[in-house]
């Protein structure tokens, strides 16, 4: 290559990062991004100038740039496009070359591709819409420790979705009488219950109590109904150390499954949790507290579909998405495309689900998704045609809840979910006669009749926050 | 909230995972869960055990999978079959899904007594 001249100053980004000629390689990560730059700032050099924050760029020229091949290295912004019904902003398609990271990092690509960049100043909002990971990339990534197909083998669940339940109060109960809300609900016909996101190891009830009246609960109700029972312990902690140390003891205890929070935890302890579940065949919970912080607004931040592909690369065996059809956020088509991303192995572009690329997951395992919140019987037809069977639908007050109690609540949910499924195998319409289906089953079940009478009244019919970007 | 206690005891049963809380399938409820793993190309088999075995992961297989089998009328007589060789046996059919290496279908038709 023939050497450059050093020419120190600002240039204009576009200059160097602005490539509507080039055409992606298979190799190269591809991001979306919906850009809302200052007035007055061209398309072309708001784009460009994420293209190079993100990369190689940095805002004045320096000397030994000239030492390296920045042409090799640096990020192309290669496409904008309009913003469908929306004129100040506009999405900006951006290419980078496969070795400007570290493999098996998700941490190193998001801090190349929402660091310094989100606070720059010629943007008033930036947001990443999504990502295509190369599979030369994806097959450097663990991926999830067990996988939807392992999982179902090791429970022995098959041929519907599983039944879960947050264990409520979700803070204050002791050890003794946490394990008794536990039993309650797997003996009653739930396969999960789950540590409520905010349960670590406070003074009420520490950690190490939990897990042995936990363990207690599952093998008793295991022993009385003849099924494979788990709960979700948290093993979310402040320190790695402290992580490890009460996923080693949950395993000793001989629970199937552990629990953490991905985005508070970070993606560098999730993924060593990761690598510790599969290495010791226990599955892996993946809960998203502070997503909607994120998440939420529809022109800052990082659509939820990146955190789940990024999950899907640092592993988890389960992820929360969402109800659409309890009290909180999520669009119907918007969610569903993001759990195509946890399950699929290919998903085609489809930009009516707000998937800007194709992407090929390879042979890596699929993830459960996760409906939990604000869910209950009434919910459960719909919610078995939304999410099909490779799910968890998580029923907290909508089990716990039940005027005869934890267990009667369970077997009302454990009744209205197998209808469900019968009635969807026989072809029937589960969404407009779910009232039917739950009634013909209400009739062999005292537990499912008092829980239909119970939530009989309650909707949660807010409009969403965060649209997709549809004409 | 005074404690109010609608329905007396829950007591918990063996309830042998998938439709284990419904009323037990009658032979065409049976026929009908038959026709849609057979829509779904998925293979169907049978496998037996006795109640005291349950919690194993394994069962005895009755035969081999019936790979190929699109009428549920075979899957019924071999049901049936099964259950006039091991009248004391749990008996289970399974739709094995090539496409994902699992099982799509999993119900325990005939309950043994023990």
């Amino acid at each position: 290559m023939a050497s450059k001249a050093y020419d120190a100053g600002v240039k204009e980004y576009r200059d160097m990062y602005w490539t509507p000629d080039y055409v992606p390689l298979d190799t190269d990560l591809l991001a979306c991004f919906k850009c809302t730059g200052q007035a007055g700032v061209p398309r072309e050099e708001v784009a460009a100038a994420v293209a190079a924050e993100s990369s190689t760029g940095t805002w004045s020229t320096v000397w030994s740039e000239l030492l390296t091949d920045l042409e090799y290295y640096k990020g192309r912004a290669y496409r904008i496009e309009d913003v469908p019904g929306d004129a100040e902003s506009f999405y900006a398609f951006i290419a980078y070359p496969i070795d400007l990271f570290e493999e098996g990092s998700v941490v190193n690509v998001l801090t190349s591709l929402v660091g310094n960049v989100f606070g720059f100043k010629a943007l008033r909002h930036l947001r990443l819409e999504d990502i295509r990971f190369p599979i030369a990339y994806i097959k450097t990534c663990g991926g999830p420790p067990a996988g939807i197909q392992v999982e179902r083998d090791r429970l022995n669940k098959y041929g519907r979705p599983m039944l879960g339940a947050t264990i409520k109060p979700k803070l204050g109960l002791s050890a003794k009488n946490y394990g008794r809300a536990v039993y309650e609900c797997l003996r009653g016909g739930l396969d999960l219950t789950k540590d409520d996101e905010n349960v670590n190891s406070q003074p009420f009830m520490r950690w190490r109590d939990r897990f042995e009246f936990v363990a207690v609960a599952i093998q008793k109700a295991e022993q009385e109904t003849g099924e494979r029972k788990g709960h979700y312990l948290n093993v979310t902690a402040a320190t790695p150390e402290d992580m490890y140390e009460r996923a080693e003891f949950a395993k000793e205890v001989g629970c199937p499954i552990i629990m953490h929070d991905f985005l508070t935890g970070g993606f560098t302890a999730n993924t060593g949790l990761a690598n510790w579940c599969r290495k010791n065949g226990v599955l892996l919970h993946i809960h998203r507290a502070m997503h909607a912080v994120i998440d939420r607004h529809p022109k800052h931040g990082i659509h939820f579909r990146v955190l789940a592909k990024c999950l899907r690369l640092s592993g988890g065996d389960h992820l929360h998405t969402g109800t659409v059809v309890g009290k909180l956020e999520g669009d119907r088509a918007s969610t569903l495309g993001f759990v195509d991303q946890l399950r699929e192995s290919f998903i085609p572009e489809d930009r009516s689900r707000g998937v800007f690329f194709d992407q090929d997951w390879g042979s890596l395992p699929g993830v459960f998704a996760v409906a939990s919140g604000g869910i209950h019987v009434w919910h459960m037809p719909a919610l078995l045609n939304i999410f099909g069977d490779d799910s968890v639908l998580q029923f907290g007050g909508g089990t716990q809840g039940h005027p005869s109690g934890n267990a009667a609540g369970a077997a009302a949910n454990r009744v209205a979910l197998e209808a469900s499924v019968k009635a969807r195998n026989q072809g029937r319409d589960l969404e407009r006669e779910a009232r039917d289906i739950l009634t013909e089953a209400a009739k062999s079940s005292p537990e499912l009749a008092i829980a239909m009478e119970t939530w009989k009244e309650i909707k949660f019919e807010f409009d969403t926050v965060d649209k997709l970007d549809v004409t | 909230m005074p404690i109010t206690n609608q329905q007396g005891d829950y007591q918990t049963s063996q309830t042998l995972e998938t439709f284990g809380f419904l009323p037990k399938l009658s032979q065409d409820e049976v026929y009908e869960q038959i026709m849609y793993m057979v829509s779904q190309n998925w293979t169907p088999a049978i496998e037996h055990e006795h109640p005291t075995g349950s919690a194993n992961h394994y069962w005895t297989m009755w035969k081999l999978p019936m790979f190929g089998e699109s009428n549920p009328a075979r899957v019924m007589e071999e049901l049936e079959a099964c259950r006039r060789a091991y009248p004391d046996h749990h008996i289970r059919l399974i739709g094995y899904d090539n496409y994902t290496q699992s099982q799509g279908v999993n119900f325990v038709v005939f309950e043994g007594h023990t």
